[in-house]
């Protein structure tokens, strides 16, 4: 579809590129992101990669919305010819099973499949981070493979602790922090996601691959 | 110049302006749930508009200066004394070392800010000095003040005499109301809505929910019916914007909104009138919705904010 803009109150601009999770219209999302950043417009302040689409927040005191959507619209034409870069890809190591991934077993069964086939088809290929939301550092990855969908848990969790591989629908993410969650919890990686303090505060950023590695597999404590 | 807190009951936090460029990440702005009210006290203390303050929610807070400073609090729904003396908000005052600042609350508002020259100083987090409870990092060690906690301060830009009995003038301060009128621009996602619900969300009255907090505002209400998909690929939000899930009750974005949300969005309110909406007090104030358009929405909030340059001397 062809990318349209629409007012969010009058300090954001929404720009939708498509209607579903594709990964073609998702790197789109990035490229036109990354082009809007670079080019350093005054009176953007930032800008939200999302599934399909893109938030451009703005200071309405430095620009008026009908300034900003004429200098959108010409990086958004620009975007359409920009070669995609090759995404930075991250190894994350994980623990499957155990008591982090407290639901492996439970997935396994619900999928008709071994868990060791479930371990498997969740760290064969790499993943895309979509966006990241929720909570500070959360990364919404996908596609998984269609064998590995499944409806989110029906009552969330208060708590999940930090590090914390979980799964739901096409998407697969990592808890950067202890919150709570209703996805589905298949393991645990040591890496640290989210360090406010740190030069460098975020191990993903949206549009990267990540590959995930299997380090063990623990069988489940219940 | 240290600031002891000797008495809280309230939520208390650091906050700016907020956190920008890390929202890609999931950080949310969070900063001033009145970000007028604290432009302008830091304005009436001799700052920038964009120096660490203290929020003030709920309860009443009390600090002993241990030197002499002075500082300024704006908002609404707080009653400022120093040492043995009533204070008017709005207003700049001279503070001796010793002496005990007292914000408490009254009825009507919900939010006061205490700027004192010089600003609050704690070590910036992402870029900000913003509490975010929820993260928890930012302000004061990424948790509400208590008892006993000594704030430092900045170099005041002026001499004392020159900062003090300053005042900005009611024409300039927003209109504060336990019944507001916000306006909003419509959108992005109105026509995930019957026409019946656009018409209910313009014309009826919201009681701003008890169960509302710095993340958002909850409205109990007339239910508006989405004729779409009930919910939608996340995409990025803003504070103020308007979301419907699923049992029809809208629910306003506020200061510490998460940066992506998957309901449809009936409209924004406009960065003017936040200041009204911040001050409503959760279980009390009721508020309607009108709709605005984005030339004049853009047109009152250069004039609100251009009204932070009448701040006079008394």
């Amino acid at each position: 579809m062809k990318p349209r803009l629409a007012p969010l109150g009058d300090s954001a601009v929404l720009i939708r590129l498509g209607e579903e999770i594709e990964e073609g219209v998702n790197r789109r999302v990035h490229a036109l992101a990354a082009l809007i950043e670079a080019a350093a417009l005054k009176g953007v302040v930032e800008t939200v990669p999302a599934y399909a689409s893109l938030l451009v927040h703005y200071d309405p005191l430095a620009l008026s919305y009908s300034q900003l959507a004429a200098l959108l619209r010409e990086k958004m034409a620009q975007a359409e010819e920009t070669a995609f870069r090759k995404p930075r890809r991250i190894e994350v190591p994980v623990r499957y099973g155990g008591e982090a991934g407290v639901d492996l077993e439970e997935a396994a069964r619900l999928l008709h499949l071994q868990v060791e086939e479930v371990i498997r088809l969740h760290s064969e290929k790499p993943y895309m981070v979509y966006m990241m939301g929720f909570t500070p550092g959360f990364p919404y990855m996908g596609k998984l493979n269609e064998a590995l969908v499944l409806p989110r848990l029906a009552t969330p969790r208060t708590r999940v602790p930090a590090g914390t591989v979980a799964i739901a629908g096409w998407q697969t993410g990592i808890y950067p922090l202890a919150s709570p969650g209703g996805w589905r919890l298949i393991g645990w990686t040591p890496l640290t996601l989210f360090d406010p303090r740190a030069a460098d505060p975020f191990l993903f950023a949206p549009g990267d691959e990540v590959q995930f590695v299997v380090e063990s597999y623990a069988a489940g404590s219940h | 110049m240290p600031l002891e807190v000797i008495e809280v009951n309230g939520i208390a936090t650091v906050q700016d302006l907020g956190r920008s460029g890390w929202r890609k990440f999931g950080v949310p702005a969070s900063g001033a749930m009145d970000a007028f009210a604290l432009r302008a006290a830091n304005l009436l203390a001799g700052n920038a508009p964009n120096t660490p303050a203290i929020e003030v929610g709920m309860g009443c807070i009390a600090f002993r200066a241990l030197r002499d400073c002075v500082i300024a609090a704006a908002g609404a729904g707080f009653g400022l004394s120093v040492y043995i003396w009533d204070f008017p908000l709005w207003s700049s005052c001279y503070v001796r070392a010793g002496w005990t600042i007292r914000l408490e609350k009254l009825d009507s508002g919900m939010w006061a800010y205490l700027a004192v020259s010089g600003g609050v100083q704690t070590p910036p987090v992402l870029g900000s000095a913003s509490t975010y409870l929820r993260g928890p990092f930012g302000g004061f060690n990424g948790r509400r003040l208590e008892a006993g906690d000594v704030l430092r301060f900045g170099t005041s830009s002026r001499p004392f005499e020159a900062l003090a009995a300053r005042t900005l003038p009611e024409s300039a301060r927003p209109a504060y109301s336990d019944h507001p009128t916000l306006e909003v621009i419509l959108g992005p996602q109105e026509t995930h809505f019957t026409d019946e619900s656009i018409e209910s969300f313009l014309s009826s009255e919201y009681t701003v929910s008890s169960a509302s907090d710095r993340m958002g505002y909850r409205l109990e209400g007339a239910a508006l019916t989405c004729c779409g998909k009930p919910e939608l690929l996340s995409e990025g939000m803003t504070m103020g914007a308007v979301q419907v899930p699923a049992d029809g009750q809208p629910i306003v974005m506020m200061a510490d909104s998460p940066t992506t949300g998957g309901y449809p969005k009936i409209a924004t309110v406009i960065s003017a009138d936040l200041p009204l909406l911040a001050q409503c007090v959760p279980g009390r104030s009721k508020l309607r919705f009108q709709k605005t358009t984005m030339a004049k929405a853009q047109k009152k909030y250069r004039e609100k904010m251009s009204g932070l340059e009448m701040v006079v001397e008394e």
